[in-house]
């Protein structure tokens, strides 16, 4: 069987399962598998141009997916001018403040000559920086929480067009990935783990806890929206016309159209990121990547900038990621900073990568599809395998009823299964690299 | 007078819970060094692997509490500690077993073993939660308090209260004896001194006949030792929940580099240093000032605290980097793979 023979009957397999998920359970699930799906290729894709391109091992997906969310919320919602009039301002000051500071503290390093007078200059710098800095910033935010908390109590967004909060959430993600890479990048593949995983936990406890930036856990919903409205829809005369021509009910039709919608928007971007990642792949500029993820050493000796090449591809990366994560807050219409958590949105990604085949963007496409499918249908496999084992025992049998319960767990197992069990039997995955 | 209850009020609100939280954290810190040291490898399974063994030690209590037996004002805890290590021992050789030694083998390369650990941690994540669900164990019983705040006062006359639980008291007790024998087995026995070897220069010591796979052997059943300790200890002083475990890999991590991987001595320091910044930075300092500062004009009117308790994470993340900025090898000269 050639490859190319192999490659499309895998994807082949991949629409069967949505369309048999669409057939036998409903075409509102299939088609939030779908769009999941299309988003977490996105995803994997940027985590592959990190991992399977240039060998860098990033476990702070999350924070990227987050600050990508983030971008949602401070582009498309509509500005809140009372509570701008009441500290706006005075946050941006602060902020300003701060940011001066650590510069001050990065130039009084670089330029004062080694030895403990610049420690000590750049102590007290930071010290004093920082109780300026919480004496404007706190003011500010107190002002700006108490304007109307239950329903703003931040300070919103700029009110532009939904869609430019994709790319801006790639550009916010990568403003973070260049400072983190600047910091980061250059130590062993184990340290930048660790950095990693700690700057995403960083960014979600930032985004929890700073209610002026994005209220908090207390949400942003209503979302606005690149399609139109279900209740619009189901109001427009000439959709219900058309769709009851086809023998349709128009609620569900509605539903179905408005998630079709995204799934138009969401193939367009995954389809320009991929072609760009192939022609990256087959660029000088992508064999350089991997001759350096290959042999840095020699790349080196070769006259590589290793470093320089590695920030580079982390930032590309990580925004691939913001622009995935944007697209999902997008989709689910609300930022909820409380359910960013690593597993699902780092760890599962990598998954992806690894079942999907590192090193190749169709590999990271599939896989997206493939574990996200599992993920969404593991559970209802799950509980149907549990309701047939237990199917012997009493209805109160205590062992029965923790069984049921526990189903929802069978997710992480069987996640952890499928990638101890690729990396043992296939590690290239199942789409290799060529 | 002040000038004591200042230092009361310290120990009960800063010291004494980081000390507490320095041993536990140590203690995880050394099974992740451990690891590093002898299979050269970053074990994100390892906070998992804490909270597997703190498990079996609940499930153990509460067979024990149902059949009555106690360990007078002590916790049960304690007693079921033993079993709940086996546990954690049985479950790590069967890992070793069925998923690292195939990478062993073949010499993988680290950062592959790191990943087969992320899909570790995926299977024990699913199986802890799996077994006894998501929410909050509290399983610590006997007495809670070795010193109330109530008993201080009445003993010293002091207007501060200073408060010993139970469970910190044994923390440090605890800590200090695993601790001891760690570095008595690691120091003096012919298995320690053969893992040091190992650790230090592996061809050299399979030339002096050393048996890797016992070595490596000793290194999980020591490792599942100190992570089920680690992981007792940190749920009798606060709260088992698998999430929090699984969140607690940071500053582990973050302690056993700042103190270099590789080196045991290097993760206690870090532990201690991780949790004293951590429960520093984010204390309000008001009620030690207060104490402190001669004329109540000058007492401050904020809490004084530098960081609201949530960025916890970020405090140890900053000394980490910090620490591999200016020391890549971390304070105690770990060794880099």
């Amino acid at each position: 069987m050639s490859e190319s023979v192999k490659n499309t009957l895998l994807f082949v397999i991949v629409a069967a399962l949505i369309v048999i998920t669409g057939i036998f359970q409903s075409w509102n699930t299939a088609l939030f598998i779908l769009n999941m799906g299309l988003i977490s290729a996105i995803m994997s894709m940027g985590v592959n141009l990190q991992w399977g391109f240039a060998g860098l091992f990033n476990v702070g997906v999350m924070g990227f997916i987050a600050l990508g969310g983030l971008a949602v919320v401070l582009i498309s919602m509509p500005p809140v001018a009372e509570a701008w009039a009441a500290g706006g301002l005075r946050i941006l000051l602060g902020l300003a403040l701060g940011a001066a500071t650590i510069v001050a503290a990065i130039l009084t390093y670089n330029r004062m000559p080694p030895g403990r007078n610049r420690v000590l200059a750049m102590l007290v710098l930071l010290a004093v920086g920082f109780f300026v800095f919480r004496a404007v910033f706190d003011g500010g935010v107190q002002a700006v929480e108490s304007v109307d908390p239950s329903a703003t109590g931040y300070l919103g967004g700029m009110g532009l067009p939904v869609l430019l909060s994709w790319p801006v959430g790639g550009v916010l993600a990568a403003g973070a990935a260049w400072i983190i890479g600047k910091a980061a990048l250059g130590l062993r593949s184990d340290y930048l783990a660790i950095a990693t995983l700690g700057i995403a936990e960083i960014i979600i406890a930032v985004i929890k806890n700073e209610d002026w930036l994005a209220r908090g856990v207390k949400n942003v919903s209503n979302l606005p929206r690149p399609v139109p409205d279900e209740v619009d829809l189901q109001n427009t005369p000439t959709f219900v016309d058309q769709v009851q021509a086809i023998g349709m009910d128009p609620v569900p039709a509605s539903s179905l159209f408005v998630k079709l919608g995204y799934s138009v928007h969401f193939v367009v971007v995954l389809v320009i990121i991929f072609v760009l990642a192939q022609l990256a792949l087959k660029s000088p500029w992508g064999r350089m990547m991997r001759a350096i993820r290959d042999n840095e050493v020699a790349a080196e000796a070769m006259g590589k900038d290793v470093t320089r090449r590695h920030l580079q591809v982390f930032i590309l990366g990580s925004a691939v990621c913001g622009i995935g994560g944007a697209m999902m807050t997008t989709l689910d219409g609300q930022l909820t900073p409380g359910t960013y958590q690593p597993l699902r949105f780092t760890f599962l990604i990598w998954v992806m990568v690894i079942v999907g085949g590192s090193g190749n963007n169709l590999g990271a496409v599939l896989g997206g599809f493939l574990i996200w499918f599992l993920w969404v249908q593991v559970e209802p496999i799950g509980a149907f395998l549990m309701t047939v084992l237990t199917s012997g025992m009493a209805d109160d049998n205590a062992l029965k009823l923790h069984l049921i319960d526990s189903v929802a767990h069978m997710r992480l197992l069987t996640m952890g299964l499928i990638l101890l069990l690729m990396l043992r039997f296939s590690p290239r995955g199942l789409i290799p690299e060529k | 007078m002040e000038f004591l209850n200042a230092i009361v009020a310290l120990s009960n609100y800063v010291l004494i819970p980081a000390i507490a939280y320095g041993s536990q954290l140590s203690l995880g810190a050394l099974g992740v060094t451990l690891i590093y040291g002898i299979l050269r490898f970053s074990n994100f399974a390892h906070g998992d692997t804490m909270a597997f063994g703190t498990m079996v030690t609940i499930l153990v209590t509460w067979w024990f509490q149902s059949m009555g037996i106690s360990f007078g004002p002590l916790p049960t805890a304690l007693l079921a500690l033993p079993l709940g290590i086996v546990g954690c021992m049985a479950l790590l050789l069967f890992t070793d077993r069925v998923v690292y030694r195939f990478y062993r083998a073949q010499k993988a390369k680290p950062v592959i073993l790191v990943i087969v650990s992320m899909g570790v941690m995926f299977v024990l994540n699913g199986l802890v939660r799996f077994i006894i669900g998501t929410d909050d164990q509290r399983f610590a019983d006997g007495e809670r308090f070795i010193i109330t705040a109530g008993d201080f006062k009445t003993m010293t006359g002091l207007d501060e209260g200073m408060a010993i639980k139970t469970t910190q008291g044994i923390t440090v007790v605890v800590a200090v004896i695993a601790v001891a024998l760690l570095f008595w087995f690691l120091n003096r026995t012919r298995t320690g001194k053969s893992m040091r070897a190992y650790s230090d220069n592996e061809d050299l010591a399979l030339l002096s006949g050393i048996n890797p796979e016992r070595v490596v052997m000793y290194a999980w059943l020591i490792v599942a030792a100190l992570a089920t300790i680690a992981g007792v200890l940190y749920g009798l002083d606060k709260t088992f929940r698998p999430f929090v475990y699984f969140q607690l890999l940071l500053p582990v991590f973050a302690a056993a580099i700042v103190g270099g991987l590789g080196s045991p001595l290097g993760a206690i320091a870090g532990g201690f240093i991780i949790a004293f910044s951590e429960v520093m930075v984010t204390y309000a300092w008001k009620k030690v000032i207060v104490y402190l500062v001669p004329f109540e004009s000058l007492e401050p009117s904020g809490l004084v605290q530098l960081l609201s308790t949530e960025y916890k994470f970020a405090v140890s993340f900053v000394i980490l980097l910090i620490v591999l900025l200016f020391r890549p090898t971390g304070l105690f000269r770990g060794k880099s793979v």
